[in-house]
């Protein structure tokens, strides 16, 4: 069957996950890789006869044929980038911080109308794709007033990027909480953890809500779960939402299928299987396919 | 004989101490004491820093900014300092803080990730602030290690890196070691600041000036998480006993503690920090010192013992701001107790 081509600009750790993860699509094929250096990624891409360039977003302008682009690279850059990829018509799904089009998060927000609307969807961050659904599911079953959330991750699985964009990674994830996920207010707290073994990527959401009725919370958070599981088959609980007065705990551990980076880095797994969900649903539309 | 800086945290560490409940008249009146006694920098806020209030860490009766703004009312001498954990705190948090009065922030990570502070210890050095890098939980990792991240700090433009003893889980000859290896490959000044969880708070102090530290931490009577810090008085007499200058005055820092902190606490009905059972547990198990109150109130929510849970969160590795971790420990202590 024939596919759409996508390319990766910006092969770090995301970039070189999300070409293994695309390896498997039915419906998109990675035609293009695109740095600003040899590294690790482009020797990736290049191993499996994916053509790759070291010459930035200029020779990706002068490529025939890329209807999906997915931007892992910082949020500078992926601003010059977007108005480039827009001029061409390419739908672009931006895994920075610079979130120039809407939040998507699959499980909750991913629409034909969504889609049909925007040519550039940002995929918030590995917090708020493992947290927002969650929220989301709390708020319909009880109206959320504040949530909080703590992701915990594994100080191997972040990568400079996040390191050195902290404030940028804890104020998108709370702005999707708000606007993907419903919360009237709400609050990111983000910790690395150089624990060895590595721990395994964990979420804490606190939710204090207006209607505490716990049965009612459990099922629609349990739905949401299940739904998140479709995509990412690692994604379970560590805490089943408990409650005590208005305030809901629920803690969610995400294991990686360990593509690139071991299963502890989730993190990236769940933004990365987002990233892909979101492109199929586009590539199918294309494609003519259900 | 070089002087100490001293940097009193009895109304930052001190605040986990009273579940970040201080009134601003509380707060105003130790300050200024403080001020008075000659404390060089006075370190304020919620204990978990900037923007610190939260369900996780226990919400505060003010913000950081009615703090800041209060206190910064009542000094003229002394510098005041707030603390910026990245990823509690922002940058912009940390602008507002100086519109109001901070001019000293300490810019806190786990000792292995000082690279999380390189945007935030940067921002502060361009708005002109005295930026501390602050390692915590400096017993986690070796000397080399503790080095590699202090020059990273250094490199962003911290004006001093302090050792931290979060967990009050180091010894003396432990301190020794790890401050004179930084001293003797660092060009910034060092610090130390320590919990008493073991009892060897103000002997760590005095071994850390010793190895090469120019900036102490105390608070008064001790007053910080676990079993509280170094006792600001104790201190200043033992620094002045070994004929080492601080701008301190014994009698004045003595009763700040005596006639203004201790009415304080009194009048609250809360206590002075000692060392107990969780305390101990904290300092051996070497667990985050904040993390004991939330456990005591994670055991009687869940009904078990809180050193099997304090000893849990040493054997997971939690480190600082991982209070969630506690719940989940505690829940599942309970299970396996057959407690739910």
């Amino acid at each position: 069957m024939k596919k759409i081509k996508a390319a990766i600009i910006g092969p770090g750790n995301i970039g070189t996950d999300l070409l293994i993860k695309l390896g498997r699509s039915d419906y998109i094929e990675v035609d293009y890789v695109v740095g600003r250096q040899e590294s690790k990624g482009i020797a990736i891409a290049r191993e499996r006869g994916i053509e790759a360039t070291t010459e930035g977003i200029d020779d990706l302008m002068k490529r025939e044929g890329i209807q999906i682009c997915f931007d892992s690279t910082g949020a500078n850059p992926h601003r010059l980038h977007a108005p480039l990829l827009k001029d061409r018509g390419i739908f672009t799904l931006d895994l920075t911080p610079a979130a120039i089009g809407p939040y998507v998060v699959p499980a909750v927000n991913l629409t034909d109308e969504l889609i049909h609307n925007h040519d550039n969807l940002n995929m918030v961050t590995c917090g708020g794709q493992a947290t927002v659904p969650i929220v989301a599911a709390i708020n319909e079953a009880a109206d959320v007033v504040y949530a909080e959330v703590i992701s915990s991750v594994s100080s191997k699985s972040a990568g400079p990027g996040t390191r050195q964009n902290i404030d940028e990674f804890t104020e998108t994830t709370r702005m999707a909480l708000e606007q993907v996920g419903g919360a009237d207010n709400a609050k990111v707290i983000i910790v690395l953890n150089p624990a060895e073994p590595p721990i395994f990527m964990r979420n804490t959401i606190y939710a204090k809500v207006r209607n505490p009725d716990i049965q009612k919370i459990k099922a629609s958070v349990d739905a949401m779960l299940e739904k998140i599981k479709a995509y990412v088959p690692g994604y379970t609980y560590l805490l089943e939402p408990i409650i005590k007065d208005d305030i809901v705990t629920v803690m969610i551990q995400v294991e990686g299928l360990g593509d690139y980076l071991p299963i502890y880095a989730g993190n990236l797994d769940i933004i990365n299987s987002a990233a892909v969900a979101v492109a199929e649903k586009y590539a199918k539309k294309l494609l003519e396919v259900e | 004989m070089r002087k100490v800086v001293m940097t009193d945290t009895t109304l930052r560490d001190g605040s986990h101490s009273v579940s970040h409940q201080f009134t601003l008249e509380e707060m105003k009146a130790v300050a200024k004491s403080l001020e008075e006694a000659g404390v060089d920098i006075i370190e304020i806020g919620h204990g978990d820093g900037l923007t610190g209030s939260s369900i996780n860490y226990g919400f505060g009766r003010h913000t950081d900014f009615e703090y800041i703004e209060a206190v910064a009312s009542v000094l003229t001498r002394s510098k005041l300092a707030v603390l910026l954990i990245p990823g509690i705190g922002l940058i912009e948090h940390l602008e507002k803080a100086k519109a109001l009065g901070a001019t000293v922030v300490r810019v806190a990570t786990h000792v292995t990730e000082a690279d999380v502070s390189e945007q935030h210890i940067k921002a502060a050095k361009k708005m002109g602030m005295f930026t501390v890098g602050f390692l915590m939980m400096a017993h986690m990792a070796s000397k080399e290690v503790i080095l590699e991240e202090a020059r990273k700090m250094q490199s962003y433009g911290a004006d001093v890196v302090y050792v931290t003893d979060s967990s009050g889980a180091m010894l003396p000859d432990e301190v020794f070691e790890k401050i004179s290896y930084l001293k003797a490959h660092l060009d910034v000044p060092i610090g130390h600041h320590s919990h008493n969880n073991l009892g060897v708070a103000v002997a760590n102090s005095l071994k850390a000036y010793e190895a090469g530290a120019d900036y102490l931490d105390g608070s008064l009577i001790g007053f910080g998480a676990g079993a509280g810090n170094t006792p600001t008085e104790m201190l200043t007499a033992a620094l002045e006993k070994s004929g080492i200058q601080t701008n301190v005055d014994l009698y004045k820092i003595i009763d700040a503690g005596d006639q203004v902190l201790k009415p304080i606490v009194e009048a609250r009905g809360s206590e002075l920090p000692r060392f107990n059972s969780d305390s101990l547990i904290i300092g051996y198990a070497g667990v985050y010192s904040s993390f004991m109150l939330h456990a005591k109130r994670a055991s009687e929510r869940f009904g078990v013992d809180t050193r099997d849970i304090i000893i849990a969160l040493g054997q997971k590795k939690a480190v600082g701001g991982q209070e969630d971790w506690i719940i989940e420990v505690a829940h599942n202590l309970a299970k396996e107790q057959g407690k739910l």
